[in-house]
């Protein structure tokens, strides 16, 4: 039986014995279709149960299968070992959250920042149910339809040298989810959430190294957003000069 | 109580940066590359004559009222791009000590040039006759 | 007790020579050190107008030297690289539907790319006229 292989370096860290991460490597069988996550998958069930990793859809819809390949911010599930084969693979947790445990993150700060910029329909009047729905045409969803497509993977985050540098930056998916209510006809609450937008730390962190765009699995294109946020805050600051409020 | 309050949010005055910076980007990207053909290579090598390039040419144009508003932009909005810039990449490659200062020094400067440009104009469009012959 | 204990890594300053991208971007921030040196040099040169022919003539001169030249080539690939990565990241700020359709960003970045060309035709012939 000759079995091709791939080597695979995973980036350990396991809080309870460790005081700093270390490499460790796998020698995995290799095949065409496999993704990095069933190579993980492979080494948790044949080699070392203890290896830790977040996954759960499989098919790049739930967001939370987010590493490092290659230094890269990749979905272990939409990444293949074909596309590295016959190099070694290098796994690592994504790059600029605090490791939990081996290849898992932790995400408090970017959910803290998703939820802070009011991610919900803010209606100009609540509308009782018996008066029907909000209605929308199509040419009105298609203002915001990219941008409601982000899977809240944080290769984005992972990406962003702002966020690096300084993590009160809001970043790249909360400000593009941030635009798409603002975008949304429905919505009322652009208003509330320019406030958010034109601080330092909202839209004017960002320097558009462009990054994100690249590296979002969804092409919900992060860096277009906020580059049209930051001509609404310039607007908005025109405004502001004129009848301070 | 104050946990429900809404936090205060901080207006950042980069609108204003940002403006002149997308203003001054914009004409270098279009024009810069071209003056620099012009007075950096083709001029000085002699493959457009320099008559075409001479003192009482530039100096005519430069005295006009549209020729002074030509060339302080020409020569002065690309500052306010440049600095911006370089400003910004300060905090990029880790420089991080005296923000403050470094906004003063990079803007100041863009502002000091714009200013000088301005003023050599102005001179020469009101007094022709102060300076040269 | 809790045995969580994340690790922080830090950020390496030199962070922008280890991936491509970021050397790209970095590159194109640092044309901008470049073409304040030559908006400098036109700025002296402006100086030197203002203070007669026999200066304005030594301007022109000093734009002679071999190093100028040098100089000016490499100000001159810094500014078209400054022009080539403006121009792929401007269909990004722009916001046009035309029924109910966004304009397409190769449109964008074509039409950037033909008013450069008209520009630059339009600089050279009226230095010329
Ligand atoms: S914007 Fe893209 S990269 Fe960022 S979290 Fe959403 S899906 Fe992931
Ligand atoms: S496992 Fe759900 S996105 Fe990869």
């Amino acid at each position: 039986m000759s079995e091709l292989t791939i080597e695979i370096d995973v980036l350990r860290y396991r809080p309870e014995m460790d005081n700093e991460p270390f490499t460790q490597t796998f020698e995995v069988p290799y095949t065409a279709e496999m993704s990095i996550l069933e190579a993980l998958q492979y080494i948790k069930d044949h080699l070392d149960s203890t290896v830790s990793f977040r996954w759960s859809c499989r098919m790049a819809i739930c967001g939370s299968c987010g590493l490092m390949v290659n230094s890269v911010p990749k979905l272990g599930c939409k990444a293949f070992l074909r596309d590295y084969y016959p190099q070694k693979i290098s796994l690592e947790p994504l790059a600029n959250f605090p490791i939990e445990r081996d290849l898992v993150v932790v995400m408090d700060d970017f959910i803290k920042k998703l939820e802070e910029i009011k991610p919900y329909i803010i209606p100009e009047k609540e509308k009782c149910l018996s008066e029907g729905t909000y209605q929308q045409t199509p040419e009105q969803m298609a203002k915001f339809k990219q941008f409601s497509m982000c899977i809240n993977c944080g290769l984005c985050y992972a990406a962003c040298p702002q966020y690096a540098l300084d993590n009160k930056f809001t970043g790249p998916a909360a400000l593009a989810l941030l635009a798409r209510y603002n975008r949304d006809s429905r919505d009322n609450g652009e208003a509330e959430r320019m406030k958010i937008v034109n601080q330092e730390e909202g839209v004017w962190g960002c320097t558009f190294v462009g990054y994100c765009s690249v590296v979002c699995p969804k092409d919900v294109d992060p860096a277009a957003a906020i580059q049209l946020l930051k001509v609404e805050s310039s607007k908005d600051y025109l405004i502001g000069m004129f009848k301070p409020d | 109580m104050s946990k429900t309050t809404e936090k205060t949010y901080k207006r950042s005055h980069e609108p204003v940066f940002w403006g002149l910076f997308g203003a001054g980007g914009m004409l270098t990207a279009f024009l810069t590359p071209v003056m620099i053909l012009i007075t950096g290579l083709l001029i000085p090598l002699g493959i457009i004559d320099q008559h075409y390039f001479s003192y009482e040419k530039i100096h005519g144009f430069a005295t006009t009222w549209y020729g002074s508003v030509i060339v302080l932009v020409l020569v002065a909005l690309p500052f306010w791009h440049t600095l911006h810039r370089i400003f910004h990449a300060l905090h990029d490659i880790g420089i991080n000590r005296g923000r403050d200062w470094q906004q003063v020094i990079c803007y100041g400067f863009a502002f000091a040039v714009s200013v000088f440009v301005f003023t050599l104009l102005l001179q020469m469009l009101t007094a022709p006759s102060l300076f040269g012959f | 007790m809790s045995k969580r204990k994340p690790y922080i890594r830090e950020l390496p300053r030199d962070w922008w020579m280890k991936q491509l991208f970021y050397t790209k971007y970095m590159i194109r921030e640092g044309s901008s050190v470049l073409i304040t040196l030559y908006s400098l040099i036109l700025a002296w040169g402006v100086f030197r107008l203002s203070q007669g022919e026999t200066a304005f003539n030594g301007w022109l001169e000093a734009l002679q030297n071999p190093f100028a030249i040098i100089l000016h080539l490499l100000m001159l690939i810094l500014a078209l690289y400054h022009t080539i990565t403006w121009f792929s990241l401007a269909p990004k700020a722009v916001d046009l539907w035309i029924k109910g359709k966004k304009l397409d960003d190769k449109v964008i970045v074509a039409a950037h790319y033909g008013a450069f060309a008209v520009l630059t035709i339009f600089c050279l012939l009226i230095i010329t006229l």
